[in-house]
């Protein structure tokens, strides 16, 4: 079991490799469809520190606004990454990202971004949401929340032992093609030599 | 008499079980899943935290999942209830359940882009009346993620590059594809709720419909109980395991059901449910008293 703090270098990131699994703990930042949207059609001074050396948590919460004015995290699992593919390439490069946690894996233009700048894709379990929302033990501050509502603003939050699996790592692996290589055969089989 | 307040209060108590209640018959078949998988592996790893989730969401009554996903109601009721004060329970029930936390803020404009910040949007809920001949009122529940409703899928038979005529076994060959085609992003392992015949519009509602069946029921016609257990076996050849992860639990039930079709059309719709699969059933008796049918 790997561990990773964040903010991270680029040297702990090419470590990692397909199919470990790695607990982060540090800051780290949500963003999902409207903040990638927003992310790639300008450079955002105001996030930029915040993705620099860090993970974009593809998650929208849901979210308790406490008498203080403080955020809490009552419910907080992995969306479907796919959607972020036309953008999560361009938005690591140009922000220096160090990976993204998400579900359900990501495609080719990602998976050549995770090789040419050193980011990982991390793996949670989907569905998981009271176990992944106790690793969040704070919620420091909040980007686009009137723009975006409270599932797609950008939340800078912090995590302790916050759980996931590295499925595409920084050197072309990726967990995701291997499953659907292996189950393309399986169907092709099943289906008596006609799939696809 | 029920009044618009009653009948609130009631569907927020739906609400909240179907949020944070995992189904009897759903955790059973995650922990017989499980009990497959090699110890030490992704796949173990995965459903041994799906199992954990399901006891804390329950223990809180907080929703099990953040996606607290599109709510689909199906409304039996006798002669004599007004639906329009039904349909407007359920939307207010949606308002209150979004204000507890019990879901999450997830209806969006679609022209706008803004969230309306309530729940509340035309559709969300989808409410389905339907009279029937008993005195009790019957409030099924289906919330249904995002991730698993981008992965249903609807095919037109035939189909040329599947092999799939239009019949059961054409049937089968789609659904096959299907379970391929969403990996692992309907967050499985994933339950298929199938019809067979209907339209576009009224095949995938009914495909929703069959995934309020428990998973250890029996379909009625033989021919289809035989070919459910067919699709769980098949899908689980394909090793696509928990999450996409790899492994032998894939899918761990299909439910299918059939409605007429138009000479010209054979659909064969494919409702994927994540693991999430939050149901719940109330019935609810003349003199107001609810139970909780498993």
């Amino acid at each position: 079991m790997a561990k990773l703090n964040l903010p991270c270098d680029e040297a702990a990131i090419r470590a990692l490799r397909v199919g470990e699994e790695a607990l982060l703990s540090g800051r780290m930042i949500t963003g999902r469809d409207a903040a990638h949207h927003w992310l790639i059609g300008g450079f955002r001074e105001e996030v930029a520190p915040y993705l620099a050396g860090s993970i974009i948590y593809h998650c929208g919460p849901v979210v308790r606004k406490n008498p203080d004015g403080s955020y809490t995290f009552l419910a907080a699992g992995p969306t479907t990454s796919a959607r972020e593919e036309p953008y999560q390439a361009d938005v690591i490069g140009r922000y220096k990202v160090r990976g993204v946690i998400g579900k359900g894996g990501m495609f080719a233009k990602t998976r050549q971004g995770l090789v040419d700048h050193g980011a990982v894709y991390l793996h949670a379990v989907g569905g998981t949401a009271q176990s992944l929302a106790r690793a969040v033990v704070k919620v420091e501050r909040v980007f686009q929340l009137e723009a975006f509502g409270v599932p797609e603003a950008m939340w800078v939050i912090e995590v302790k032992d916050f759980p996931t699996v590295v499925t595409m790592d920084a050197h072309g692996g990726s967990l995701h093609e291997t499953i659907g290589d292996h189950s393309k055969a399986v169907l092709h089989k099943l289906l008596g030599g006609k799939s696809g | 008499m029920m009044g618009l307040e009653d009948w609130t209060k009631v569907i927020v108590e739906v609400i909240a079980t179907a949020t944070s209640r995992l189904p009897d018959d759903v955790t059973a078949a995650i922990r017989a899943g499980r009990a497959q998988e090699a110890e030490g592996s992704l796949a173990a790893m995965a459903l041994d935290a799906v199992l954990k989730n399901a006891e804390l969401a329950c223990s809180e009554t907080a929703p099990m999942c953040q996606d607290t996903g599109v709510p689909i109601f199906w409304i039996h009721h006798p002669a004599g209830i007004s639906t329009g004060m039904l349909n407007k329970a359920c939307a207010e029930a949606i308002r209150r359940a979004t204000a507890q936390k019990l879901l999450r803020e997830n209806a969006v404009d679609t022209l706008s882009g803004r969230n309306t910040g309530t729940g509340y949007a035309p559709s969300i809920p989808s409410v389905h009346c339907e009279e029937w001949d008993r005195p009790e009122v019957k409030v099924e529940l289906l919330l249904k993620g995002g991730g698993c409703e981008n992965v249903s899928a609807q095919y037109s038979l035939p189909n040329t590059s599947l092999g799939a005529d239009r019949n059961l076994e054409g049937a089968r060959r789609v659904v096959l594809d299907a379970v391929y085609q969403a990996q692992g992003k309907g967050c499985g392992p994933g339950i298929l709720g199938v019809c067979l015949g209907g339209d576009r519009g009224t095949g995938y509602l009914e495909a929703k419909y069959q995934l309020m069946r428990r998973l250890d029921d029996r379909n009625p016609v033989a021919e289809l109980d035989a070919m459910e257990k067919r699709l769980v076996d098949e899908s689980n050849q394909l090793g696509i395991g928990p999450m996409g992860f790899g492994g032998k639990t894939t899918v761990i039930g299909a439910k299918i059901g059939t409605l007429g079709r138009l000479p010209a059309s054979y659909f064969v719709s494919i409702a994927y449910l994540c693991w999430a699969a939050r149901r719940a059933t109330a019935l609810v008796g003349a003199n107001g008293e609810v139970t909780w049918p498993s």
